[in-house]
């Protein structure tokens, strides 16, 4: 365990990061910065990120007096919410809902990408936790930033009430959350995750209805944060209100951070071994399986409904999380294998889709599904990529989404038995149901004309990344196995 | 700012990382020596008898790497023959090498692939996983034949992606025919060089122009290629149908480009599934069709139209509904798919590192350890899968009461599409219940047999009373295929040697017939731009040439003797009834309706006063060349095989009784007293 001194060495992606933060604030007080050179500190500050993590990266260290911890499990993440920070930095640049560039005024460009990296901070600390303390904090920090993002549109009116639901919600769900957490403390009198384990292990039966109560509350948090049934309800609101590419960023990031959390919290916290979902005596297999079963099916039959792309794929992003929760709760390394696949396939789709919806907002499209009418013969590549990605998020070969999916039931069916044999069942007819309201995008690009003619001017940024996303996702369809080896180094830290 | 303020804030960032990373990498310390092996080649290659081949064995890590054994892994053609190798132990940087000879004996000596694999068991790492094993796959006769003819077409797409545009139709079309006739001249190529002797008793499975090699290592998944004369059949069908669906998609005015590209994907698709021979592979396939299908009849489809009683029917809604359908079979696929691969016993990959488990399908067949799993939510194992695996055929055949896609699907879909999903698709699903179910589950086959004759009959009954009831000359050929499809599970469930060879006959028969008689409602909807049945009349008296090939198409599908559809359906019927007596006798039934359905067609259209409706566009307006072209090798064939089917049935003979011995060990005796 190092101290707090020499963590330093061993902290420096995150003092990178904050870094840009600073730079950002302070530069734009002196100089007043552009959205492209904002952008361009924030992009060099998570590269330098990306870079410290690679080289200080491999060996397993408690930091901080063991609040956080530097293990390749956590770099996998760091590295993870680089990437999805990098891209949505990229698609903000040219998004009038998040920067509003028009007229040359670069409204709070520095602003925007400040928080954009503290967020990432956050995400990066979250999944180093090792404290509950710590992973509260983190959390926090994350939601709290997220507050300000989603209602970074000051004047909208959707995007203050989007704002100001999140508030509401998240600050229950956080009470509720840090309420769980004291009464594990009370049970065990250590906050480290470790600790409150060993001190779990050794009550009686006593405990367990608390244990239970203390761990239902917890999950609230987690819940939130993923926005899993039935703690989704800020999730279209909020989704749809804010800057798409904050929607983006919101969907992808700390959804990731929260399960990275959410699998620490189980699997080195609590001790979830293989074999074992009946801990201290209380059944949380079950628990997060009737969740996971709850958030995919109501996700997909909630989408089916929605005529706002946002919308859409707000609950659509609901959808996936039951999915990964459906691996988590099979507590086994396939498992979690599975879900950190999953991850990165979800990041590149869901990034990619999100960037093409920006896409054709700056082109002057709207955000209902009718008035991507005909848009399959506008803009016939960047449509073409939407499709690749609508099919990604289907499941369908040759694309990452069905890899990741494969992976999930996999684990779910290799551990057998009737719980697990349903919730996959439940799965399955989930992934058919949810093609139909990706393809009703599909259609609507297609095979329907729209009212106005001719090619649709989609800015050159938004078609190199929805390129630079489309790459991996074909490619992760195809030849995985790279990733998936670099996913079981990450998951070996705990056997 | 300026461009210097945006360096300083690179530079600043940089140096922070720079400065404190080294030191990052001191605290953590030396990482631990470990040894690596490296093998060079990846692989050894062999030309022909008595040639020798070397490996190179080097520790590229920091650690003493103690090599245990080298050795002629299991599952090798025994022709591959090493001198044992010392255990020795390689410091960081040393070699050692090793020789392995191609030397096969008597019977061997004709093989012309061998496959085999060099196991060399060490203490390197990433071997661990593998019980300390680490392979080499020997290969003899390396044949990429069956990869090219799968990925060809997908190549011709790429192709046109990149280098045609929209307006250049004529080059666009050219590339298409490329596309198609390579595959389909390789697949003759396939015909004339495929040996009708080998069975599963012999090397390689009986397989033949394998391909083979390892995949995604850590999830045993395996690239493998290869054909019995079950798979040749229903290549060649498929090249040749594509061929020709080329040739009439002429008439695609519209975004042509985006049309080929969605065509050809679609071969390379339907290709993969009849050589894949992994089941992960299989499934990849058989979902990668779907995809340019649903474009294929949405956007070239009949436009969206509010039909008399408002329902919206038209392309969209087919594309979907057909989508909707075959992924709600396939995604069940996919659940057993996995629960195969999970109950499978351990073998090895085919470069020789052991795997718990495989996906395999020869290995999955001679392993048979489904019988024993654990059952599924208190229902026998393998019962479960195999229903969960024939519903997704099923909807694919398609089987009553699964069948409500294809009647849309096949009126909505553009007259090329149409004799692809009627002459390809539809066999995919039978050939999956033969490659799949039969071959991997058949004592479930076996318990399943009745019902599948059951849902046999009632498809061919029902599909042709629906038939018979049609206004709509495309929906009563589409329901046709429907109680034809029929006669391909009845025989299937017969498990004689008659009936599943008339099953795979019918199969191959279906697909000549149907193409036919689509391409020729086509020829008269582009005409007429109609399709009514009885819009029509005396077309006869105007259109000779083309009331000759009608006339020709309906009497082959009637199953006229002399034409190729009576052979399948006369084996079906002598094949069943042994086994299914009081059904067979039902199903003949069908025969007369059958007749009724189709010659009653021919009459409303063809015979009678002309209807003078038609004046200016029928009279003169005969099929033309290219329309010709698309038809008379269907009919050659058609007629061919009419009398002399032997060379679809000599290819498909010892691949069929191969699986005729899996479902049905006891020959058909047993069976026959099952059902008194």
């Amino acid at each position: 365990m190092f101290s707090n001194l020499m963590s330093l060495h061993l902290f420096v992606p995150e003092i990178a990061l904050t870094t840009g933060i600073v730079l950002l604030l302070v530069w734009d007080m002196v100089f007043s910065l552009n959205r492209g050179t904002a952008a361009f500190i924030a992009l060099a500050s998570l590269l330098c990120a990306a870079i410290t993590t690679v080289i200080s990266g491999g060996a397993t260290v408690a930091l901080f007096n063991g609040l956080i911890v530097r293990d390749p499990f956590s770099d996998f993440f760091k590295i993870f919410f680089v990437l999805v920070t990098a891209v949505v930095v990229v698609i903000s640049l040219k998004a009038k809902d998040a920067i509003d560039y028009t007229g040359g005024k670069d409204r709070e460009a520095s602003e925007y990408y400040a928080l954009l990296l503290t967020t990432t901070l956050g995400m990066n600390l979250m999944a180093a936790s090792t404290d509950l303390l710590m992973a509260y904090l983190s959390l926090e920090m994350v939601s709290l930033v997220s507050y300000i993002m989603v209602g970074f549109k000051k004047r909208n009116l959707q995007s203050s009430e989007a704002a100001l639901k999140y508030v509401i919600y998240g600050g229950v769900a956080s009470g509720v959350m840090l309420f769980g957490l004291s009464l594990l403390y009370g049970l065990s009198g250590a906050t480290a995750f470790d600790a409150v384990r060993a001190a779990l292990m050794t009550q009686g039966e006593a405990g367990m209805l608390v244990t239970l109560l203390a761990v239902v509350c917890v999950l609230a948090g987690f819940g939130y944060k993923i926005a899993a049934v039935p703690f989704h309800m800020w999730c279209p609101d909020a989704y749809q209100g804010a800057p798409t590419p904050v929607t983006a960023f919101l969907s992808v990031g700390p959804k990731a951070a929260g399960i990275a959390l959410l699998i620490r919290f189980f699997t080195a916290g609590w001790g979830a071994v293989p074999g074992e979902e009946q801990l201290y005596g209380a059944p949380w297999a079950v628990l997060l399986g009737v969740m996971s079963a709850a958030t995919m099916t109501l996700g997909n039959l909630s989408a089916l409904l929605q005529s706002n792309i946002k919308r859409l794929l707000a609950y659509s992003s609901i959808a996936h999380a039951g999915y990964l929760l459906m691996a988590l709760c099979v507590f086994s390394r396939e498992g979690e294998q599975a879900i950190l696949f999953y991850l990165v396939a979800y990041l590149f789709m869901n990034l990619g889709a999100f960037c093409v919806v920006i896409g054709f907002s700056e082109a002057g499209v709207g955000e209902t599904i009718d008035s991507y009418n005909g848009l399959g013969v506008r803009a016939p590549l960047f449509a073409a990529f939407m499709a690749m990605f609508l099919f990604s998020l289907t499941g369908l070969p040759p694309m990452a989404g069905f890899v990741g999916k494969f992976y999930l039931f996999a684990a779910v069916l290799k551990k057998g038995g009737p719980f697990y044999m349903t919730l996959a069942l439940i799965g399955i007819l989930n992934s058919a149901i949810s093609l139909y309201y990706y393809a009703r995008i599909l259609k609507a690009m297609y095979f329907r004309k729209s009212e106005t003619e001719g090619p649709l001017a989609v800015p050159t940024v938004h078609r190199a990344t929805a390129l630079t996303m489309a790459v991996p996702t074909l490619i992760l369809g195809i030849y995985w196995a790279p990733v998936m080896d670099t996913i079981k180094r990450a998951l070996a830290v705990w056997g | 700012m300026t461009r210097s303020n945006m360096v300083n804030a690179l530079i600043t960032c940089l140096a922070l990382g720079v400065l404190l990373a080294p030191g990052a990498a001191a605290a953590q310390g030396a990482r631990d020596a470990l040894p690596r092996l490296d093998m060079s080649p990846g692989e050894l290659t062999f030309d022909k008898a008595g040639d020798a081949r070397t490996l190179t064995l080097k520790n590229t890590g920091k650690g003493e790497l103690n090599i245990r054994e080298v050795r002629v892994g299991p599952g090798s053609d025994e022709g591959f023959r090493m001198e044992p190798a010392q255990p020795k132990t390689l410091r960081p940087g040393e070699k050692m090498t090793v020789t392995v000879r191609y030397q096969p004996e008597g019977e061997g000596a004709k093989r012309k692939q061998a496959f085999g694999n060099v196991q060399v068991l060490s203490n390197d790492p990433d071997a661990k996983e593998h019980k300390g094993t680490t392979g080499v796959q020997l290969i003899k006769g390396k044949s990429y034949l069956l990869t090219v003819m799968v990925f060809f077409p997908l190549l011709a797409a790429l192709f046109i992606l990149l280098f045609l545009k929209d307006g250049q139709t004529n080059a666009l079309r050219l590339a298409a025919v490329i596309g198609a006739a390579v595959p389909f001249i390789l697949s003759v190529y396939l015909f004339k060089n495929f040996d009708r002797t080998l069975g599963m008793q012999d090397a390689n499975y009986g397989l033949q122009f394998v391909h083979h090699f390892v995949w995604i290592k850590s999830f045993n998944i395996e690239f493998f290629f290869g054909v019995d004369g079950i798979s040749v059949a229903m290549m060649i069908l498929t090249g040749l149908v594509s061929l020709i669906a080329v040739g009439a998609s002429w008439s695609i005015k519209k975004q042509v480009r985006g049309y080929f590209i969605m065509f050809l994907l679609l071969e390379t698709g339907m290709m993969g599934v009849f050589c894949a021979l992994d089941f992960f592979m299989f499934y990849v396939f058989w979902e990668v069709m779907l995809l340019p299908m649903y474009f294929l009849i949405g956007v070239w489809g009949a436009p969206s139209r509010v039909e008399a009683d408002g329902k919206v029917r038209g392309g969209p809604y087919a594309a979907i509904k057909f989508f909707l359908y075959t992924l709600a079979g396939s995604v069940l696929m996919l659940l057993a798919l996995i629960a195969i691969y999970y109950n499978s016993s351990p073998t090895t990959l085919v470069d020789g590192t052991p795997a718990a488990h495989t996906f395999n399908f020869m290995k999955l067949t001679l392993l048979n350890s489904f019988t024993l799993a654990a059952p599924i939510l208190g229902m026998t194992f393998h019962k479960v899968i195999w229903v969960a695996l024939f519903i997704g055929f099923a909807i694919k055949i398609p089987m009553f009461p699964f069948h409500t896609w294809l009647p849309d699907a096949h009126v909505e879909a553009p007259t090329a599409i149409s004799v692809i999903l009627a002459g390809v698709l539809l066999k995919m699903g039978t050939y999956g219940i033969f490659r799949i179910n039969y071959q991997l589950l058949p004592e479930a086959t076996q318990w399943a047999g009745l019902a599948m004759a059951i849902f046999g009959i009632i498809n061919i009954l029902y599909g042709g009373l629906c038939a018979m009831a049609q206004k709509d000359l495309k929906k009563l050929v589409a329901y046709s295929s429907v109680s034809h499809m029929g006669f391909c599970l009845l025989g299937m469930a017969a498990f004689t040697d008659a009936g599943m060879n008339g099953a795979m006959l019918q199969m191959f028969n279906h697909g000549t017939i149907t193409s036919m008689m689509f391409i020729l409602v086509g020829v008269i909807y582009d005409r007429a731009h109609t399709r009514g049945v009885n819009d029509f009349g005396g077309v006869a008296g105007v259109m000779p040439v083309y009331a000759g090939f009608f006339g020709f198409a309906f009497m082959a599908s009637l199953g006229l003797p002399g034409l190729s559809g009576f052979i399948g359906e006369a084996l079906v019927f002598i094949g069943a009834f042994k086994t299914y007596t009081f059904l067979t006798m039902l199903a003949v039934v069908s025969v007369i309706i059958t007749a009724a359905y189709h010659l009653w067609a021919i009459q409303r259209i063809h015979l009678g006063p002309f209807n003078k409706r038609w004046a200016k566009v029928l009279p003169g307006n005969d099929m033309d060349f290219r329309e010709g072209l698309t038809l008379v090798p269907l009919a050659i064939i058609v007629l061919v095989l009419g009398f002399y089917p032997m060379p679809v049935l000599d290819l498909i003979s010892v691949g069929m009784s191969d699986l005729i011995s899996l479902v049905n060990p006891a020959g058909g005796a047993s069976i026959a007293m099952a059902t008194p």
